[in-house]
């Protein structure tokens, strides 16, 4: 053995001449690693691949000569995005439109978006490592590097980063921020956008405080163990409760409620059976269907998504409770969504017995309560507690905690050594982020978090909205993001205003910024409209849309308060873009009018959509126009034909970029539209 | 006694080789209990998504037997193109026939062909090709200015929401699924009766401008949407390259 390595050491480096030489053919193949490393680099093969698949092709001379500008490594740097990018070395043909059939990666044609490559690079949207030049640590994550490539189907998280404002092109996004704050996360989970403020909950969740006036222990204890069997479109997670836990929680609730003056009063009894047909109509008349949803008997969730659903609401709420709640929700909740109909007691009987007739018998029929034990009511208090049930109720002698789960403010970007994975589990955020929403037990059965029924596009795009919220995007400099309009906390003033709370204008209409997107936008509605269609509006809404199945209900209004509503409008929701009074309700001439009518029906021909004729016209797109010279101010149907979207933004109607000859003519016409006789008189 | 431990000590060494190195078994370890003789598509097939994305509804078959009749326990496994995943990729069939799995399309925009497949007693194979359409950034924008814009009258199918105008038209407008008419038309007659109504192209003047509404990748984006829904699918007339 050692003979034969002295032997070998002789014949390599025996004499100097010889170890001289043997030396120089080592530091010749060392030194021509490197290079022999380069020429069979991955990148270079791939474009070799390049230049053979565009050979064969019609414009292979032009292809090419883009190639030769700049072959080798590319990389695109832009220094303030923090963005070192070398992915078009292997993707070539990215720019190249004539590709737009080649399907093999690395070459295809980048789809069409709003930005370009050069102003962006690709890390800012696909992730992965841009500086690395081999697949492996470009696209996976590897020792060094953590962060692998965005899967496709979360990729408009790369959008939100920027964006905070909802996209047309995003809506998987957009729908991930509503979920994020409907479904309550934030309730529990602090998100901070980059100007410092947080993400708000849109949910309502009820207080607590007088739950005993409102509901049994025993519905409450139902509730706790699956809300979904109760209503399939609740948003309350289900917490896993033991059976003695669920118990403990009911009783501790019932006996922390403390009583509000008026729900106990009794419901008047009636000597006969109560009219369910009529109460039904009345629940149809009321449009109660536009916010509540109901389950038919096809299994089919049909109504609005704004209260909750009422499928089963007569095996939950009290009746004295429901008919003190219909007279009038805000003495119960003074902040609730729902209006307060200024229902009639006959009105409220008739509801009270419909509702309270929607019952399922098999929802409680397995609860059997004990009276609840001092020990039970403690341990329940300890419960709610723990589970931070105050973080979304109300509840009373519980605060609610700050920061009682984990912030989520750089989920995004959260360090991989930082995530304790499932087994079997890919190693990557978006997969974690995906797996804690499914399915938050399955990391530990002692965690807090709930479980939340999502179907998979609901957990998708959850998974996308999180994905938003990187270090990049809370670090990236002011003047390159794009945030969101300012939440508006516009407050009417006055008695009027008092009374706009009362009636809950603010779910369905929005007026400067605030309010919901269900009803037409108000802000401009005092330049709108005239003064007396409005007031006969608000005590008989009428329709203007027969297409429509939500419309705004009847609520009752005295005379004083619909003049009180209507002084406040007329006066306040004024347009400052034009005067009002500068163009005529009447008087226009024959031969113009008849000059609108040609125009309304053959060069614009409006009737596709409107109806003006109830005879001949069938649209119904837009409002019916047969009384739209008694409804609209003259001026505001000028401005309106001239340019609608700066009126209202957003609507469907379209600019037409009409002559102020074609508008005024159209508006003549439009203004002779008065309404029968008839239909005046029923007014 | 050292030799035995010896042995002991190299068996479970290749004991925990072989479990190391044994690959997840195939995804369908499901045995099927019932044969049918045909496949059928009970709903969510031809949908529209977007790229990468989870389809809005799942995806139904029905295995049936000779008589038409529903079959309980027939294996069923779905295949796609490079991709596309499914949730899951296989099962066995319900009381009424049934089964059904969530589909994520891939990430490039266009058509996708996905495959049913179930086995007759004989070991035949019966397959089922059912098409969705994933939308990229571009068609999804189009899609959901159809939406907005254009379902209210070129959508023929109404629904409580949305009740649609179509009927209402003296002229019909053509539904964007309708390749026969609209493939014929290339981007500029397209592009030309969207921003300046139907009389541009000698159509229906009921066919409104939205030249001052859209803004022009507005407009682009509508008509990639277009292209991409048509029935029978669109092809851009353009270089024909020598293939391999």
């Amino acid at each position: 053995m050692k003979n034969s390595l002295f032997h070998l050491w002789q014949t390599l480096f025996g004499d100097p001449v010889r170890a001289f030489g043997v030396v120089s053919l080592l530091l010749v193949i060392l030194l021509a690693v490197a290079p022999a490393k380069n020429h069979f680099s991955e990148w270079r093969h791939y474009q070799k691949q390049y230049l053979a698949l565009i050979g064969s092709r019609g414009d292979a001379v032009t292809l090419r000569r883009h190639f030769h500008e700049h072959d080798g490594i590319q990389q695109i740097w832009l220094p303030q995005l923090g963005v070192v990018d070398r992915c078009t070395t292997c993707h070539v043909g990215l720019k190249e439109a004539s590709l737009s059939d080649v399907s093999t990666q690395p070459f295809r044609l980048h789809p069409v978006i709003p930005h370009t490559l050069d102003q962006f690079g690709c890390v800012m949207c696909h992730r992965g490592q841009g500086p690395a030049t081999t697949v492996e640590e470009a696209h996976s994550s590897t020792l060094a590097w953590e962060e692998p490539i965005l899967p496709a189907r979360y990729v408009q998280a790369s959008c939100g980063q920027c964006h905070r404002a909802p996209l047309t092109g995003t809506p998987q996004l957009n729908l991930g921020r509503n979920l994020l704050a409907r479904y309550g996360c934030v309730h529990c989970h602090t998100i901070k956008l980059p100007d410092g403020s947080a993400i708000k909950p849109t949910d309502d969740p009820p207080s607590l405080e007088h739950i005993a006036d409102k509901t049994t222990r025993e519905w409450i204890y139902a509730w706790l163990k699956d809300p979904q069997t109760y209503a399939v479109t609740a948003t309350m997670p289900n917490f896993k409760l033991s059976d003695p836990d669920a118990r403990d929680i009911s009783a501790f609730l019932i006996s922390n409620s403390t009583p509000v003056a008026g729900d106990t009063a009794l419901v008047s009894p009636s000597s006969k059976a109560p009219d369910l047909a009529a109460g039904a109509s009345l629940y149809g008349e009321s449009f109660c269907a536009s916010c509540h949803a109901v389950q038919n008997a096809a299994g089919n969730v049909v109504g609005g998504d704004v209260g909750p659903e009422l499928t089963r609401v007569g095996s939950k709420v009290k009746p004295e409770w429901l008919q003190a709640w219909l007279r009038n929700p805000r003495v119960y909740d003074a902040g609730t969504a729902m209006p307060h109909y200024r229902f009639t007691d006959s009105q409220l009987s008739l509801l009270t017995a419909f509702l309270g007739n929607k019952t399922d018998s098999d929802l409680l029929a397995n609860v059997h309560l004990d009276a609840a034990t001092p020990e039970q009511i403690a341990h329940g208090k300890l419960l709610v507690t723990e589970y931070g049930c105050a973080s979304c109720h109300e509840i009373n002698g519980i605060k609610k905690s700050d920061n009682f789960a984990p912030e989520l403010t750089r989920i995004g970007s959260k360090p991989l050594t930082q995530i304790i994975f499932l087994p079997g589990m890919t190693h990557a955020i978006p997969d974690y982020i995906a797996a804690k929403i499914r399915q938050p037990r399955s990391f530990g059965s002692a965690l807090k978090m709930p479980q939340f029924s999502l179907a998979p596009a609901q957990i998708d795009a959850l998974t996308t909205a999180l994905l938003a919220l990187t270090d990049r995007a809370q670090d990236l400099p002011r003047a390159l993001t794009v945030p969101a309009k300012p939440p508006s906390n516009y407050q009417p003033a006055g008695k009027a205003g008092q009374l706009m709370a009362d009636l809950a204008c603010f779910s369905c209409h929005a007026i400067n910024g605030r309010g919901g997107d269900m009803a037409p936008d108000l802000t401009w509605e005092g330049s709108s409209v005239q003064r007396q269609w409005l007031q006969a509006f608000l005590k008989n809404p009428g329709t203007l849309r027969p297409a429509l199945i939500r419309r705004m209900p009847r609520f009752n209004l005295s005379d004083g308060e619909v003049t009180e509503l209507t002084d406040y409008i007329m006066t306040v929701y004024q347009s400052p873009a034009f005067d009002r009074d500068s163009m005529p309700a009447n008087g226009y001439p024959p031969a113009q009018v008849e000059q609108g009518k040609q125009l309304f029906y053959s060069k614009y021909a409006c009737q596709s959509c409107h109806i003006v004729d109830t005879k001949v016209d069938k649209g119904y797109v837009g409002p019916t126009l047969t009384q739209v010279g008694s409804r609209l101010n003259a001026a505001w149907i000028y401005h309106w034909l001239k340019e609608p979207q700066t009126m209202r933004p957003g609507t469907i109607e379209p600019n037409r970029n009409m002559d102020d000859e074609d508008a005024r003519a159209l508006t003549a016409f439009l203004m002779a539209q008065k309404g029968s006789s008839k239909q005046e008189a029923k007014r | 006694m050292k030799r035995r431990r010896r042995i002991l000590l190299v068996l479970s060494l290749i004991l925990v080789g072989a479990a190391c190195s044994s690959k997840p078994g195939p995804a369908s370890t499901l045995k099927p209990t019932g044969f049918g003789v045909a496949l059928v598509e009970s709903s969510g097939g031809k949908q529209v998504g977007a790229t990468g994305m989870v389809l809005g509804d799942p995806l139904v078959v029905q295995v049936n037997d000779e008589q038409g009749t529903a079959v309980a326990g027939a294996l069923v496994e779905f295949s796609g193109p490079a991709g596309v995943s499914f949730d899951p990729t296989s099962g066995l069939t319900d009381s009424s026939g049934q089964v059904s799995t969530n589909v994520a399309l891939g990430s490039m925009a266009g058509r996708y062909q996905l495959t049913a497949h179930t086995s007759t007693r004989a070991q035949k194979s019966v397959d089922l090709k059912i098409e969705e359409i994933a939308l990229g950034y571009q068609q999804e924008v189009g899609f959901q200015l159809d939406n907005k814009y254009c379902a209210r009258c070129h959508n023929p199918e109404s629904t409580p929401e949305r009740v649609s105008n179509y009927d209402n038209l003296e002229v019909k407008p053509h539904p964007f699924t309708e390749g026969n008419t609209l493939n014929k038309m290339s981007d500029a007659d397209l592009t030309a009766i969207i921003s300046h109504g139907g009389p541009a192209l000698n159509k229906s003047a009921l066919m409104p401008a939205y030249g001052y509404t859209l803004s022009k990748t507005e407009i682009e984006a509508l008509i990639s949407y277009i292209r991409l829904v048509s029935d029978p699918p669109y092809h851009a007339a353009g270089m024909v390259y020598a293939q391999k």
